[in-house]
Formats: structure tokens, C-alpha cells, sequence
């Protein structure tokens, strides 16, 4: 908004008449100078008390940078252009106060995960390493994320693009109405609650083992509503007149469906597939519950314990040394790399794909 | 009350792009200039320099000068926001605040400028909204939303909202351009009332409309599609209509383009 | 020019789900064999939905009652988990308290900041920075729960103690605020972790409110002479303030049932603090996972079904957060007029 040419204001001679549109404005250092100053006592004088916490010098800083450009504008501009100021730098504080947490996990992560990440820690596995050393690896972790991931993903996305198309494509009435309903509802059950259904279905009730298919059950059922959400909403965007058109020629409705509608919205359900994955590949509350962690190579996801990346996580952290936490940061770095490649590719997906409503 | 304003060598860009170029003209107080011209001529841009609305959009940026009683709103030291509420404007599409009832909508600007008394508030909602023809239509139910009036309506209440402030000048940006005749119509005698109170400027595309309400017109135009739009003429609305002295403006409203 | 098939000429309508189209197929009496299976199909997934949810409720309520029975203790006062041993006795007191605190605590920081970056981002922020930001937002959205708990283990608690020793100081007479020295591993670090896990995620969604917010709204205010604060109070907020409230919930529903990084950070014990920063509580999605490798152990006991029976309630706690918010939305939609 500042991106006005300014003219050279009118002659002096009508300087008179001038007051009702001019209002006194801060100079151009206006927010620069009460920064400065603000980290100056917040940084300095924190030091110089022997506040410990880094924490507390930045959030002294921030209140004092509030505060000051407050009254600097309240002196300068007046009341309501100070509000207008105090809200601009509560909005910068924010994003700055948020900024810092985030960026910090991914650095540590990144900083720590990259000691012991190599070929060796990701083609091993734990079994018959000492939980006190150094050494093995991530393998067998892999394994099962990735072999738990896939089932959920055959379980969960049949089911959940059917429902999606038949509640945009046939949808009317209490069923869909209800099944609306429940989907908004199953999004927000907590991941530990789907572990507890399928631990007293599958494991008490039923008395099977623990198993990687156990824990992929659950996280389907984490995955389904997901995918029900965006493919409705990418279903949804297919315009009328191409289902019309295609009725007109004679073409039965699930032929329609299939040749039509779906491949005009395959990219954006692949999206939304994709990121769901990419959700659940990350979630270990079922796993400990279900899958139950295991040192060793275990191939076969439908018996016996396996592990995943983000137990693994836990497990390793549960050690509590040196040499486990290096071995979990590492994992995490895996996993986040896992997730945000998939994140990525989806997103990739979906601009490349995308029908062009412009939004 | 109304000013006048002088506008000379005036540009706008969006982004690298000139919108319009070098345009000086002089809007009359206390009297109703319609902007006519081809869709993209950039005579709604030229409107929404004159209160400095051009630059709220994305790199929206403008030269020259406008002075508005020889005061320029481009001038150093002056505030874009005094400027629009000196200025007031109504837009192409009725916007009342969908969260605000009818009251509220018409006190907002006020509010916005300072602390009103309760009956102080009401007599100035009362006079505005008398002022734009509304107040017997929604005397009774000043506590509803203002979105469940008609379009015509909402126009109304919208132009009760920017006169409700005072402004010294109303622009109008195409205001009967989603209503149908007869709320046109309704608007059009305001707009007949209103200039006896504030110097009116209205963009049309609708030549007729330009006809009944304006005492002066300016056609704009543009000589190709990408380049910049000019101020081809501006003189009095029964001259432009009858014997304008530009070839391109006499075609344009006898229909041979646009 | 765009003749993409994709180009939505008149996109179906969206809050009157059966399509025109509808009339000419599905309901048909002599619909082909191609289309009765196609519609039993995806009308059966759909049931299988409903399946699903009508188990889970089903399944853990049977667990639960068979643990409820058993219990020695009351399940609503006892505070204690004491649920492996032939005498089980254990409540569920202490660990309500702990989850509906520490995700209060969650939201009373996220909500305001997170409204705060999503503004910073619709409205504040030059164009490039913004769009680069809300990317990144959405990326960091992402990031597995247990990753967030290894950092606040690891990287945050250790830096949290002088910020508590500061608080005790001007804080500590309020009695919440205390903090004898030890490990910051308490109910406020909970919250100050689960505000920065859902603060992507409450971004995001306001952010995408905000965006939506119609230009000629915006301008209403502006041409008014509304300074950004006053064009954002007097048009975007209202606008979005369904949206935000469904984010919120939705960020809240989230920390309630947060159990990784929780059982990663808080040390548990079984009492509650009047003291926030004082290490101690839990929660019970965090006491489902680091109590269940001990319950398994124990032949016979119903240690496991008492786990599920706390399970129970959380489910119960995220139903209602969750009905909550719908019902709230939908009657702000009658007000607010957002067909305008």
C-alpha cells in the first residue's frame, strides 16, 4: 500500500486549507527505531539480570516493541492510528512468536538427525544391538510404516472414495445426510481411540496376535474420512454439464461416473489420497497399542509384532542416552522426509491438475 | 459542503501495466458528472483514484495530481484514510455489512470516527437514511440484517452509509448496474436530490442513464485493447449527446462501436 | 480460451447435495444391472461407514462396563490407576483434569496467535512472503505428532525452567504459577506444546477463511475511511468468525486427544497440582499409551479394559467438542448472511 509516487505537495499559498486531509505521520524509521530499542533493553538487559531462558529475553523484547510503537503512533498520529499500529505489530509479534518454535524443531532436527543417518542406519535393523551403544539402524521400522501404510491405504481408499461418490453422486435423503454426519464426526476421533476399537475387536475379543495388519486396520479407519472429505469436495468441483452431456449420449450413470467424472477429478483425489497417507504414516498412538514394536526384521505384517518409524521414535527415546536420542532424531529426520516428500508430490499434484476455478 | 476537484496529468498502473494515461479534467461541485465509455476503458479506475482506492488493489499505483478544493490527495503528509472518508463511494454491487443490522450499517462510519451519544446516533441514521429514500421502508425493522433487503434497497442503505458521514464528494461506481428498472429508477431521482448536497460522480454504462442524471459527461476511451484509457471529452451532457465536437465520442453514442 | 474439461461453467450446487443430474439416474425403476451394483456399492461403503463408528462405540462401551464392574475403587473420584492387580482400583479424575487443562492451556495460546499469523498472511504480509509462509504453514501441519514430542523433550523442557523461575517470581502468588525447581515436565509445558503442534493446523484454516472474505466487504470499510485494524474488525472478522471457531475446535479436539507427544514429555503422576508448572498430571490419551505394555503383562487382570474405559471418555469429551462446534456454526449461518 505504500507503493504510492508521492508528488511534491500543492504551492505553500493554500497551505491554510490543508488541515482536514493531512494527519502527522510517523517518519520512515516509525516501527524500526522502537524495534532497535526494544531488543536492545530485552536482549541487554536480560543479559545483564542473568535472565537464563533465551525465552524470556525475546518475550520482553516483543511486549516492549508493542508498547512503544503504541505510543509512539498514539503521540504522533493519534488514537485510532495507534490501534491501527498496535494491531499491526500484535499481527508481526505473532507471526514472529510462531516462527521461532517451528523453525527451531526443523533445525534440530535436521541438525541432530544428520549424525548417524547413513546407508548402514537405514539398511539395518535393531536386532542385537545393545540399547546403550551406537549402531543399528532404522530398517525393520521402515518395513512396517511402509507395509502398514499400504494396507490402510487398500482398506481405506475404496471404501472411502465410494462413499464419497455416493454422496455426491447419488446422495439424498437421511442416509447421506446421517453419513455426512458421522464422517465430520470420525475426523476428529483421536487416533488412540481408533487403536483401543481394533485392540478390543481384533486382539481381545477376536484373539488375534499383534500384528502390523492390526495397527494398519486402525489407521484406515483414521484415513477414511480424510479421503471421503477431499474427494467429495474435488467430486463437487466437476462441472454439472459434463455429467449432462455425457447422459445425454445414452451413457448409463456408472459409466458416466467412471469415464467421466472421476478422470476429470483424478488429480485432486490423488491430493487428497496422497496427504492423508501422509497423515497417517505418522501416527504411532495405534501402533504401540497394536503393532507393538519389535527389534527384528519382520517381513509379514499379518503375524507377529512389527515396528514403524514413528514407535521407533518413541522407543528410542524411552532408552534415554545419548546414542538412542541420536538414533530417534535420525528417525525423525527420516519420517519428516517421508512425509514432506509426500506432501510435496501432492501438492505438486494438485497445482499441476488443478481445475481452474481460480480461488 | 460539496468541492470541487481538479484533476491534472493523472496515470495509473496496475503492477507495469497503464491503465489510464494522462488524464486532467475538473469535476463542478454541487453538480452530477457521469464517466462513459467502452467496458476497459478504465473509467472505474479513474473513479477510484479520485479517493484513493486504486491502490488498496495489488500493485495499484498512481501519478499526477487531484486536488479537491486545491488541497492534492496525493500530496505528502496526507492520510489515504481521511481521503475516503472525505470522499464517499458506492459500489457496482449493494455491500452492506452482512453482519450488521441496518442501524449499524448506516452508523459504521460514524462509529469509526468517534464516540456518538445513543439518540445522537439515531437522529443521524434517521436523516440518512431519509436522505437516501429508505427510511420508510425499513423504519420498522432497523434491527435486521441489512442483507435481507432487496438489491435495490441495499443500494440505498449503502448510499445512506456513505452520506451518513458527510462526505463533500460521492462517487458511484455503476450503482444500478445489478438492479432492475425500477429500483434504477429509484436511484436515479436520489441521485436528482443528492446534488444538491454533494458534487456526484457517476461511472455508467448505460448512456440513457448518463442522459437523465448528469449535468456534464465524459467519454473515455481507448485507442486498443492493452493499451492505457483516455479522457477523450468532457463537456456539458446535453452538448456530448447532441453534438459532441470528438468523431470517436458521436460513434460511441450513436452505436457505431462499444 | 480455457478449454480445459475442467473449467467450471457452473459447478453443481453446493449446499443442496443431489445434483439435477441425479433425477435422470439413480432412482430410475429400471435402472441397468451396472448401475443397481455401482449404487449398492458406494451405498454400502457408506453404511460400512456408519458400521465402523456404531462399533466403536458399541466395543469399547462392552470393555468398559466389564472393567467399570470390576473396579474397587469409584471411577469418577479415585485418584488413582491402579487397574492390573486382583483389586483393581482406578479413576479418572486426575487424568480428565490433565487432558482438559493442558488442552485449555493450548488454546488460550494458540487461538490468538494463530489468528494473528493467519491475518499476517491474508492481509499483512507482502504478497510473495505470504504465499511462501502459508506453504510452509501447511508443510509444518504435517509433521508427525511424535516428532513434536521428541523436540519438546529434548529441546523445549530444558528451556522452559528459567522462563518458570520468572513466572514463580511475579507470578507465584497467584498459586497456579508456582514452581519449585525441577524438571519443567508439567501440565503448562503440555499446553505450550500442543499450542505450537496445532497452531499449523488452526493457521491454516482461518487463513483460508480470511482469503475468502469478499473484496467488495473489504472495500465497503475502506471506502468508510477505515484504517486495515478497523477494515479487518469491521468486515473480515465478522465474516470469519465461523471459521474460526471451527478451526479452534478442530485444534482443540486435536490437543484433547494428543497422545505421543504428551507421554513423550509430561512425567505422570498420579495426583492433581494446584500448581500448573509443577511437574506431574496426565492425560488419558498419554496414560493409554505408557500404562499399556504393563497391563498387558498381567494374566487376567482387566487392566486393558480400563485403559479402554478412560479411552471411552475421551471419545465421549471429543463428541461433544465436536457436536459442539457444528452446532455453533449453524446458527451463526442463519445470522451472518454470508449468501450476500
Amino acid at each position: 500500500m505504500s507503493n504510492i509516487t508521492v508528488n511534491k505537495s500543492a504551492d505553500p499559498a493554500s497551505a491554510p486549507q490543508l488541515s482536514t486531509l493531512r494527519q502527522a505521520r510517523l517518519p520512515w524509521w516509525g516501527p524500526a527505531a522502537p524495534l532497535a530499542l526494544a531488543l536492545i533493553i530485552g536482549c541487554g538487559g536480560g543479559a545483564l539480570i542473568g535472565l537464563e531462558s533465551k525465552i524470556q529475553w525475546g518475550l520482553i523484547s516483543a511486549i516492549l516493541f508493542v508498547v512503544f510503537t503504541y505510543l509512539l503512533t498514539l503521540k504522533v498520529e493519534g488514537r485510532r492510528q495507534a490501534k491501527n499500529q498496535l494491531a499491526t505489530s500484535l499481527v508481526w509479534v505473532c507471526f514472529l512468536l510462531a516462527v521461532i518454535p517451528l523453525a527451531s524443531l526443523v533445525y534440530e532436527t535436521v541438525d541432530r538427525g544428520s549424525t548417524v543417518l547413513d546407508g548402514y542406519f537405514l539398511g539395518h535393523s535393531m536386532d542385537g544391538t545393545q540399547r546403550m551403544l551406537a549402531g543399528g539402524g532404522v530398517y525393520h521400522a521402515l518395513i512396517g510404516t511402509l507395509e502398514q501404510v499400504a494396507i490402510a491405504t487398500l482398506i481405506a481408499v475404496p471404501i472411502g472414495l465410494l462413499t464419497a461418490i455416493y454422496l455426491v453422486e447419488y446422495g439424498r435423503g437421511k442416509l447421506a445426510k446421517t453419513v455426512t454426519f458421522f464422517v465430520d464426526v470420525m475426523t476428529g476421533i483421536p487416533s488412540i481411540v481408533a487403536g483401543l476399537f481394533i485392540l478390543s475387536l481384533w486382539i481381545i475379543m477376536l484373539d488375534f496376535s499383534y500384528s502390523g495388519f492390526a495397527g494398519a486396520m486402525a489407521l484406515a479407519i483414521l484415513m477414511m474420512p480424510v479421503v471421503v472429505r477431499s474427494t467429495e469436495e474435488m467430486l463437487k468441483l466437476v462441472p454439472n454439464e459434463l455429467r449432462e452431456a455425457s447422459l445425454a449420449l445414452g451413457v448409463p450413470k456408472w459409466r458416466t461416473i467412471i469415464k467421466v467424472v472421476l478422470p476429470t477429478a483424478i488429480g485432486g483425489i490423488t491430493t487428497g489420497v496422497m496427504l492423508a497417507v501422509a497423515r497417517i504414516a505418522g501416527e504411532s498412538a495405534p501402533i504401540v497399542l497394536l503393532v507393538f514394536g519389535n527389534p527384528a526384521i519382520n517381513n509379514n505384517p499379518f503375524e507377529d509384532a512389527q515396528s514403524s518409524l514413528p514407535y521407533y521414535i518413541y522407543e528410542q527415546w524411552q532408552n534415554g542416552n545419548e546414542p538412542s536420542y541420536d538414533r530417534a532424531w535420525a528417525a525423525a529426520l527420516v519420517l519428516i522426509a517421508f512425509v514432506m516428500i509426500l506432501n510435496l508430490v501432492a501438492r505438486g499434484i494438485a497445482r499441476w491438475k488443478a481445475p481452474k476455478t481460480g480461488r | 459542503m460539496a468541492k470541487r476537484i481538479d484533476v491534472s496529468g493523472l496515470t495509473a498502473y496496475y503492477g507495469s501495466h497503464m491503465a489510464i494515461e494522462d488524464i486532467s479534467m475538473t469535476v463542478e461541485p454541487r453538480s452530477v458528472t457521469a464517466f462513459i465509455g467502452p467496458s476497459g476503458c478504465g473509467k472505474s479506475t479513474f473513479l477510484r483514484t479520485l479517493n484513493r482506492m486504486h491502490e488498496v488493489t495489488p500493485g495499484g499505483r498512481v501519478e499526477g495530481k487531484v486536488l479537491l478544493d486545491d488541497e492534492n490527495l496525493y500530496g505528502s503528509g496526507v492520510d489515504p484514510v481521511s481521503v475516503r472518508r472525505t470522499i464517499g463511494m458506492v459500489f457496482q454491487r449493494p455491500n452492506p455489512f452482512p453482519t450488521m443490522s441496518i442501524f449499524d450499517n448506516v452508523a459504521a462510519g460514524l462509529r469509526l470516527n468517534g464516540s456518538y451519544r445513543k439518540n445522537e446516533l439515531s437522529d443521524v441514521v434517521e436523516k440518512s437514511l431519509k436522505g437516501a429514500n429508505l427510511w420508510n421502508e425499513v423504519k420498522d425493522r432497523l434491527n435486521k440484517p441489512g442483507s435481507g433487503l432487496s438489491g435495490g434497497q441495499q443500494q440505498r442503505l449503502c448510499i445512506a452509509r456513505a452520506i451518513a458521514v458527510e462526505p463533500q464528494v460521492l462517487l458511484m461506481d455503476e450503482p444500478c448496474s445489478a438492479l432492475d428498472p425500477i429500483s434504477t429508477l429509484a436511484i436515479e431521482d436520489l441521485v436528482g436530490e443528492l446534488k444538491e448536497r454533494f458534487t456526484i460522480v457517476i461511472v455508467t454504462h448505460n448512456m440513457q442513464q448518463a442522459a437523465r442524471v448528469s449535468d456534464r459527461t465524459a467519454f473515455f476511451n481507448l485507442s486498443a485493447v492493452g493499451q492505457p484509457g483516455k479522457l477523450i471529452e468532457l463537456d456539458d451532457t446535453e452538448r456530448i449527446f447532441a453534438n459532441p465536437s470528438v468523431q470517436a465520442t458521436e460513434d460511441y453514442i450513436s452505436g457505431r462501436f462499444g | 480460451m480455457d478449454i480445459k474439461p475442467t473449467s467450471p461453467t457452473s459447478p453443481p450446487p453446493q449446499d443442496q447435495p443431489p445434483l439435477a443430474v441425479d433425477k435422470a439416474g439413480s432412482t430410475g425403476t429400471a435402472a441397468r444391472p451396472g448401475d443397481r451394483i455401482f449404487l449398492a456399492f458406494s451405498r454400502g461403503s457408506g453404511i460400512a461407514l456408519l458400521v465402523v463408528m456404531a462399533a466403536i462405540a458399541i466395543f469399547l462401551t462392552v470393555r468398559a462396563t466389564r472393567a467399570l464392574t470390576k473396579n474397587e475403587g469409584s471411577f469418577l473420584t479415585t485418584f488413582e490407576w491402579a487397574a492390573n492387580g486382583a483389586h483393581p482400583n482406578f479413576g479418572i479424575a486426575v487424568l480428565l483434569y490433565g487432558t482438559v487443562v493442558s488442552a485449555v492451556i493450548a488454546m488460550v495460546i494458540a487461538v490468538p496467535v494463530a489468528i494473528g499469523i493467519a491475518l499476517f498472511i491474508s492481509h499483512y504480509a507482502p504478497r510473495p512472503l505470504a504465499s511462501t509462509i502459508g506453504y510452509l504453514i501447511d508443510l509444518l501441519a504435517a509433521v508427525p505428532s511424535i516428532v513434536y514430542g521428541l523436540w519438546g523433550a529434548l529441546f523445549l523442557v530444558p528451556h522452559l525452567e528459567g522462563l518458570y523461575k520468572w513466572f514463580d517470581d511475579y507470578l507465584g502468588w497467584t498459586g497456579i504459577f508456582e514452581y519449585n525447581d525441577g524438571t519443567p515436565r508439567s501440565l503448562f509445558t503440555i499446553g505450550i506444546l500442543l499450542a505450537i503442534m496445532i497452531l499449523p493446523t488452526v493457521t491454516s484454516v482461518s487463513r483460508e477463511v480470511f482469503l475468502q472474505v469478499p473484496k467488495m466487504h473489504e472495500e465497503a470499510a475502506l471506502a468508510l475511511g477505515a484504517t486495515r485494524w478497523e477494515v479487518i474488525r469491521m468486515s473480515v472478522l465478522p465474516f470469519g468468525r465461523s471459521g474460526i471457531i471451527s478451526a479452534s475446535m478442530l485444534g482443540l479436539g486435536r490437543a484433547l486427544g494428543e497422545t505421543m507427544a504428551v507421554a513423550t514429555v509430561l512425567s505422570t503422576s498420579f495426583d492433581i497440582q494446584p500448581s500448573l508448572l509443577d511437574s506431574g498430571g496426565g492425560t488419558i490419551a498419554q496414560n493409554i499409551a505408557s500404562g499399556f505394555k504393563e497391563a498387558t503383562d498381567v494374566e487376567g487382570s482387566v487392566g486393558r479394559d480400563a485403559l479402554i474405559a478412560s479411552g471411552l471418555v475421551l471419545f465421549v469429551l471429543t463428541l461433544i467438542v465436536n457436536g459442539a462446534a457444528r452446532m455453533i456454526i449453524a446458527r451463526r449461518k442463519e445470522y451472518s448472511g454470508a449468501n450476500a
